[in-house]
């Protein structure tokens, strides 16, 4: 159980963290969401009582972390893989920290065998590749065997079979009752791991609330609808069906129809009654990834200049609803996003939901005004490696 | 995991939002704030088992090797090749005895131990290491008093046993000097590693004040060397007493004193275990403000 109440971190002009304020349960998964440089760490440092705050106080179990009695067999925390001495072995680095906790030599043993690190437990770590580093923290962090564990980025480097092992690992931990709270920019990780929801932007709460309900609040479910592709005038006979029965229609870019407000059932009813034939009806969830987009967008540091869009941010009118898209693993970075519907046929969106995170590729074809033409849209451009934070 | 929950789960406590802080909690009882037991024993952690984690991080890194090597080899190379010169010159030691000769060795070998002193914690500091020290251990006086132990005595011991031996050898190449007296003895080893150790320790302190390898290096060296090489070039008569303070005072006429022998330049001074006292007190002096720096300042 951790506890923050107004928690705030000021360094000089700039404040990092504002009145914050969380609980993180046992029990479950906490996933701890926000952009580059928006107080994740820094909270993180915090609950371990390396910074001191400017003012707010958390705790764990009703402690101060300084003030926590046996610390490292209650809290275990993975802050940074490279906070290791490069020159010293892993399994000396594990046994230092071992004996500085009073936890017996042979559980360093065990835990190098749970990260899978046996092999290299004799090796350097400065020759460790940044996967490999994130398993020795993680052991370091699995040391203690504690009832509260921190991850800050834990997935950064590894590899899709590491990537598997901890989510798997996370939710075996919180299965086991204890405190799970894990940072990431992931998206489409946490949508996999996570239970809870704390997302920050510039250090102010944004949202703290289930997963499911966070997508339900920020985003809607809908229909895809597809007629057939020889017959165009069907489809704008559709939309307008549709439309009259009271759904909101958006044309995508592949000629199907993006429809909400009305069930599947009715839909295929309407298309029914109207004579037209459906190639393709098909109910979508929005994903963790769009809602997490839409929250943040406005409290993105970290924004690369070609950004024509970052003054034209404005509320979406109702019945305006972003493009979702399934949760892919490999599409959560902040790089990617959904592309956004075209502009003949349905209602037009008075303002561009979407601007362009810190990561985006030069060039990206989706930052397109208004007036553009809905092109290339399903081949995103240079994708980056799905699994490394590319910003570091 | 592969730690099961133990049965003993069943007198935990539930999972609450609101949990009244618990004072006092032992092994076997639930932690603070949560259901889950860890089936390894949990027991209080004391100074011993810092000191045994610092034990373990400056025998495992190769930095500790290379200086104390390099003092080693200084400290022996240096005090046999000058006790050597001697023995194969003309010239007398007079009334005193073969142990000052090993001075030179020691004053060189002291930059070595003042490079490992900062390298102990500054080092911690530039991985971040740190960070995952202080989270393994809250208690931030335990970790600085058991890294300033552990450092102290392994440099102690190295010097004072290297001093031995080079003392032994030079006494044994050098047969017309004075038998030095057992005091003698005693101030050129156990008062020689004192001394050292406690230069390191300062170089430790510093290194935790400024968290930064080679800037606390290069003071440090600075504040061994600098002193004596000013003071050389105040000729000015205004200056003279400064010049008098510095020629006394600098960490190589301290060290000459643990000899007992004046620096040269400087009539009087501090002589005997007077030098290693001075020492003393400066380096636990900086000890206390890296504490109180340590304590007061995010990681």
């Amino acid at each position: 159980m951790i506890e923050a109440v107004g928690l705030t971190k000021r360094y000089g002009a700039r404040t990092a963290v504002h009145n914050l304020s969380f609980q993180v349960r046992p029990g479950a998964v906490t996933g701890f969401l926000g952009p580059n440089g928006s107080g994740k760490s820094t909270t993180m440092r915090m609950i371990l009582g390396l910074d001191t705050p400017s003012a707010g106080a958390v705790t764990i179990g009703g402690h101060p972390y300084r003030r926590l009695p046996n610390a490292p067999r209650q809290v275990g925390a993975l802050l940074d893989a490279k906070a290791v001495h490069g020159g010293r072995s892993a399994r000396n680095h594990l046994l230092c920290l071992a004996q500085l906790s009073g936890i017996p030599a042979r559980r360093v043993d065990e835990v190098l065998g749970v990260v899978g690190l046996q092999a290299v437990a004799k090796k350097r770590s400065k020759g460790f590749s940044l996967g490999m580093g994130q398993r020795l923290g993680i052991a370091a962090a699995l040391l203690g065997d504690p009832q509260v564990l921190l991850f800050d980025e834990p997935v950064n480097g590894l590899d899709p079979e590491g990537i598997l092992w901890v989510r798997n690992l996370m939710k075996s931990l919180a299965a086991e009752g204890r405190t799970v709270f894990v940072s990431s920019h992931l998206m489409s990780e946490m949508a996999l791991t996570a239970d809870h929801l704390i997302v920050i932007g510039r250090g102010q709460l944004l949202a703290d609330t289930s997963i499911s309900q966070f997508i339900s609040q920020n985003s809607s479910d809908f229909a895809r609808v597809r007629t057939p592709d020889t017959e165009p005038a069907l489809r704008e006979k559709l939309g307008t069906v549709l439309g009259g029965a009271g759904g909101q229609v958006l044309p995508e870019p592949d000629g199907a129809l993006r429809v909400t407000g009305l069930p599947l059932p009715r839909i295929s009813d309407l298309a029914h009654e109207a004579g037209i034939r459906l190639w393709e009806l098909s109910p979508h969830q929005a994903s963790l990834e769009e809602a997490y987009m839409r929250m943040t967008q406005g409290a993105v540091d970290y924004r690369s200049t070609d950004d024509k869009l970052a003054g034209f941010d404005q509320p979406l009118p109702p019945g305006a609803q972003p493009p979702p898209q399934l949760p892919v693993p490999g599409q959560g970075q902040p790089g990617w996003y959904p592309p956004p519907p075209p502009q003949q046929g349905g209602p037009v969106p008075a303002g561009r939901p979407y601007g362009i995170p810190a990561q985006a590729p030069a060039g990206q074809p989706y930052g397109a005004p208004v007036q553009a033409p809905a092109a290339p849209v399903a081949a995103p451009a240079p994708q980056p490696h799905p699994y490394r934070e590319d910003s570091r | 995991m592969s730690t099961p929950t133990p049965p003993q789960q069943a007198y935990a406590q539930p999972p609450a939002p609101q949990q009244v802080p618990q004072q006092g909690h032992g092994p076997g009882q639930p932690a603070p704030g949560g259901s889950y037991v860890s089936p390894i024993p949990v027991r209080e952690t004391h100074l011993g088992d810092a000191l045994a984690s610092e034990w373990t991080k400056i025998r495992s890194v190769r930095s500790t090797l290379w200086t104390l090597g390099v003092m080693a080899f200084l400290m022996l190379g240096i005090g046999l090749a000058t006790a050597a010169a001697v023995a194969g010159s003309d010239t007398s030691l007079e009334n005193e005895s073969a142990l000052g000769l090993g001075f030179f060795g020691v004053l060189l070998g002291s930059i070595c131990v003042m490079t490992l002193g900062v390298l102990t914690i500054a080092s911690e500091y530039g991985t971040g290491m740190i960070r995952t020290t202080l989270t393994a251990c809250p208690a931030r006086g335990r970790v600085l008093a058991a890294k300033a132990l552990v450092f102290f005595l392994l440099v102690f011991t190295m010097t004072t046993v290297l001093a031995a031996l080079v003392g032994a050898l030079q006494t044994a190449m050098i047969t017309d000097a004075v038998d030095p007296s057992g005091g003698e003895w005693l101030r050129s080893t156990v008062g020689v590693g004192l001394f050292v150790a406690l230069i390191g320790l300062l170089a430790l302190s510093v290194g935790a004040i400024i968290r930064h390898s080679a800037g606390a290096i290069t003071l440090m060296i600075g504040v061994m060397l600098l002193p004596l090489v000013a003071a050389m070039f105040m000729f000015s008569e205004s200056l003279a007493g400064v010049r008098d303070f510095l020629l006394e005072y600098s960490i190589p006429s301290l060290l000459i004193g643990v000899y007992g022998e004046a620096a040269a330049g400087a009539d009087a001074g501090p002589t005997g275990w007077q030098p290693v006292w001075i020492m003393l007190g400066i380096s636990l002096a900086a000890l206390i403000g890296a504490a109180v720096a340590l304590n007061s300042r995010d990681v």
